[in-house]
């Protein structure tokens, strides 16, 4: 019993065993040319980026039926390594690809990666140098990305400044709402009407306090305005160069604003954080819940599906305070055998500006040049939403955009920022009290990165 | 020439034949194993990208992981098998006793068998993701509660401890209890009739014949599945890494010693890993030790022993 126990359990090692050594083996192509290689790979986590430059880089003459394989014109094979986002697979497997690189192939070596807003400094970092300065690849940032929006460039950038990486996205956050309860409550659902009555936090906060007389909820959950507080932190998580972790004053001002408004009625507290079927539920239409604070994509991929009325039922006017949520950044990876490719993909599509306003009509993006947003803004008959009403976001878009002064950012980000939400989220339901939230948060954050010696919390 | 013809030898191709799978094993779990176990003494993780170490610190892992909460999330892993295993040893009982008792004359035993087996074979995460979703606030099991008047608030099930490890417990026990019962049900068969037959002319009842005649005799099966049980308890993780986000919230209390050692893996912390590997081999390895006994002995709890004393006290 126990010996067929052991071998079935063997058995099983040895098949996961051949199976992880299928993943990840590229078949090498010959007839390369003299200076660039004839394989350029892309590590992403989604079709986003493929599809993109399908839409917009002249080169493209085909991809394959599965989307693995893109042949440009001169006969250059893209490759497409998709691994997803979730649980981290993606940064596990590029970050594996990057310790390999300097020993690979030619044709096996990384050549564009992307990142996430989230954990784009990890790899920006000078010191670890996977991520080529711009300039390097012969993008001159100042020249020949001047109309992209500053705060992108500022995210792309290592500690000395230095730009490691461009977007054609550019995520700034509205407030959408719902245009019944704006009438139940305010008696108008005109976007300028309601946009003065949550213009700043002490504003909305009297405007929470009407619509709690009506038994509605301003926002789903605490969770929601966190990106608000955690985007205009003034000093970065972890400094450059040191192991101690700096909780912001801001974030502090989050736990004790959230307790206050769950306390005060102002947030469902049945909905515990995002991404879950409570959350996705106060988008439907039975919830109470007055409005959601979203960028371009949480309006399409995030409310639209999970709302069960009439289109026309929502509307966007200006968030409480600027903020970014998302962003996808593509790098040069250092050491890549196709630098003219490279850098043309990324001035096709982070720079163009009419590259970037076929993105933003194809794909609803909000896209990372100045002044094709700002034509978008006006341009109502190419950009209004049914969605919306009729409603042109764009308008309330480029606004916020221009606005944005992105926080300071380390590679401890992510960490960061999920485990204080999570600890703060026991002290918000009443499980824990504070100093317990606190203590756990430290417990976490030293499991996670075992180099960080100490947590400082603010006065 | 006798002595010749008695070196002809064809256990050679037995061990050829066995080769492969000592191999494989040497390859994709040996060496691992030896691996774990050397960076357990070393200083290794990644920052961001570059790596740091392996850096030769003797016994610091083992010692900061005792002064950290590893305790505390091998006494939430205890109390977490503890509630899903009662009840499971208990119902798995009481169904392998009706299911094998001929006079109750169950009609679709076979069938029962087979669905009572089906939530094992569910994907522990796809039951988990099933249980999140319908315990969660405003799911379906508080929207009945709602409707029936049984609560006026909805039940926050996962924001509370009880809650929370109850349903943990709840899914183990679901999963699980088919399987023991099936388990149970073959060692009960294997209690020859006669014995109960003969109880049941001595005018015995069926609570004494439960415990005065199957429950000695199963022991050591008993015995078997209670530290297989606690061996898969050690290593629980999908259940509660879905159920709570990988968080063990609320306040860490169903944090268990994977998920713990999953938060390291996140870092790629190979040192801080490989030491709490260790322990818990060390652990499963005294467990192990304990099944292989009793397996390999036929009187191991001495049941059989005292059986037999009692008897030959009731003569003398």
């Amino acid at each position: 019993m126990k010996k067929r126990t052991v071998s079935v359990l063997l058995a099983a090692a040895m098949a996961a065993g051949s199976l992880a050594g299928c993943g990840g083996s590229d078949s090498a192509n010959d007839g390369k040319n003299a200076e660039e290689g004839s394989v350029i790979n892309i590590y992403s986590w989604n079709n986003e980026f493929r599809e993109r430059v399908e839409a917009v880089y002249p080169e493209v003459a085909e991809t394959s039926k599965d989307g693995t394989v893109t042949t440009l014109k001169d006969g250059t094979e893209i490759h497409w390594i998709i691994n997803p986002n979730q649980d981290g697979v993606y940064q596990q497997k590029l970050d594996e690809a990057l310790l390999r690189q300097a020993d690979a192939a030619a044709d096996d070596k990384v050549d564009i990666f992307l990142s996430e807003t989230d954990y784009v400094n990890k790899y920006t970092d000078a010191e670890a140098d996977v991520a080529m300065p711009l300039t390097d690849l012969g993008i001159d940032p100042d020249t020949d990305l001047a109309d992209q929006y500053a705060f992108t460039k500022v995210t792309a950038s290592d500690e000395n400044g230095v730009q490691r990486g461009s977007t054609w996205q550019c995520c700034p956050g509205l407030l959408v709402y719902r245009r019944d309860i704006a009438k139940d409550v305010f008696g108008t659902d005109d976007p300028q009407a309601v946009g003065e009555k949550v213009k700043d936090w002490d504003t909305i906060k009297n405007t929470a306090e009407e619509l709690s007389a009506k038994g509605y909820f301003t926002f789903a959950s605490y969770a929601d305005t966190f990106r608000l507080y955690g985007n205009s932190i003034a000093q970065p998580w972890v400094k450059p160069g040191e192991t101690v972790i700096n909780v912001d004053p801001k974030i502090m001002a989050w736990v004790n604003d959230s307790k206050e408004w769950l306390d005060a009625g102002y947030l469902d507290k049945t909905v515990k954080g995002q991404w879950n079927a409570d959350w996705n539920q106060a988008m439907g239409s039975a919830s109470n819940v007055f409005a959601f604070l979203f960028p371009a994509w949480g309006i399409d991929f995030t409310l639209k599906p999970n709302w069960d009325g009439d289109d026309g039922m929502w509307a966007v006017t200006n968030p409480p305070q600027e903020y970014n949520w998302g962003g996808s950044y593509i790098h040069a990876c250092t050491g890549t055998d196709n630098p003219q490719h490279v850098k043309e993909i990324i001035l096709a599509v982070t720079a163009d500006k009419d590259n970037l306003l076929t993105i933003s009509k194809d794909f609803s993006d909000f896209t990372n040049t100045q002044s094709s947003m700002r034509a978008a803004a006006a341009d109502d008959a190419n950009f209004s939403s049914d969605f919306l009403g009729g409603q042109n976001a764009f308008k309330y878009f480029a606004p916020v955009a221009e606005n944005i002064v992105i926080a300071p950012l380390s590679s401890y980000d992510q960490g960061c920022v999920e485990l204080i939400q999570n600890s703060f989220s026991d002290y918000l339901q009443g499980q824990v009290d504070y100093d317990k939230a606190k203590a756990n948060f430290e417990t976490a954050i030293l499991e996670r990165y075992p180099e960080i010696t100490q947590v400082n919390w603010p006065e | 020439m006798k002595t010749k013809r008695k070196k002809i030898d064809y256990s050679k191709w037995g061990y050829i034949f066995i080769l492969p799978f000592f191999l494989c094993f040497f390859i994709f779990s040996f060496v691992p194993l030896i691996d774990t176990i050397r960076y357990s003494f070393f200083e290794y993780y990644r920052s961001g990208i570059k790596e740091i170490g392996p850096n030769f610190i003797g016994m610091a892992n083992y010692g900061s992981l005792l002064k950290s909460d590893m305790i505390k999330y091998a006494s939430n892993t205890l109390i977490l098998w503890i509630i899903g295993f009662i009840p499971q040893i208990v119902i798995a009982l009481m169904l392998a006793e009706w299911f094998v008792d001929a006079r109750l004359k169950i009609h679709g035993t076979q069938f029962f068998k087979v669905v009572i087996y089906l939530p094992n074979l569910i994907m522990a995460s796809a039951f988990a993701m099933l249980f999140f979703t319908m315990f969660s606030t405003n799911g379906p099991i508080n929207s009945i509660l709602l409707a029936m008047g049984l609560t006026q608030q909805p039940i926050d099930f996962l924001g509370s401890v009880v809650g929370t490890r109850s349903l943990v417990g709840l899914m183990n026990f679901l999963m699980w209890f088919g399987n023991t019962t099936i388990m149970l049900m073959a060692a009960i068969m294997g209690i020859s009739p006669d014995i109960f037959e003969a109880s049941e002319l001595d005018g015995c009842n069926s609570m004494q014949r439960f415990f005065s005649i199957t429950l000695p005799l199963i022991r050591p099966i008993l015995a078997y599945t209670l530290i297989t049980s606690i061996i898969g308890g050690l290593q629980m993780f999908d259940v509660p890494q879905i159920l709570t986000n990988g968080q063990g919230t609320p306040d860490r209390t169903s944090m268990t010693l994977i998920m713990f050692l999953n938060s390291h893996l996140k870092s790629k912390n190979y040192g801080m890993a490989g030491a709490l590997s260790v322990y818990l081999f060390i652990v499963s390895g005294i467990l192990c030790f304990f099944v292989y006994r009793m397996t390999n002995n036929e009187d191991s709890d001495g049941s059989k022993a005292a059986a037999k004393k009692a008897r030959k006290g009731k003569r003398g």
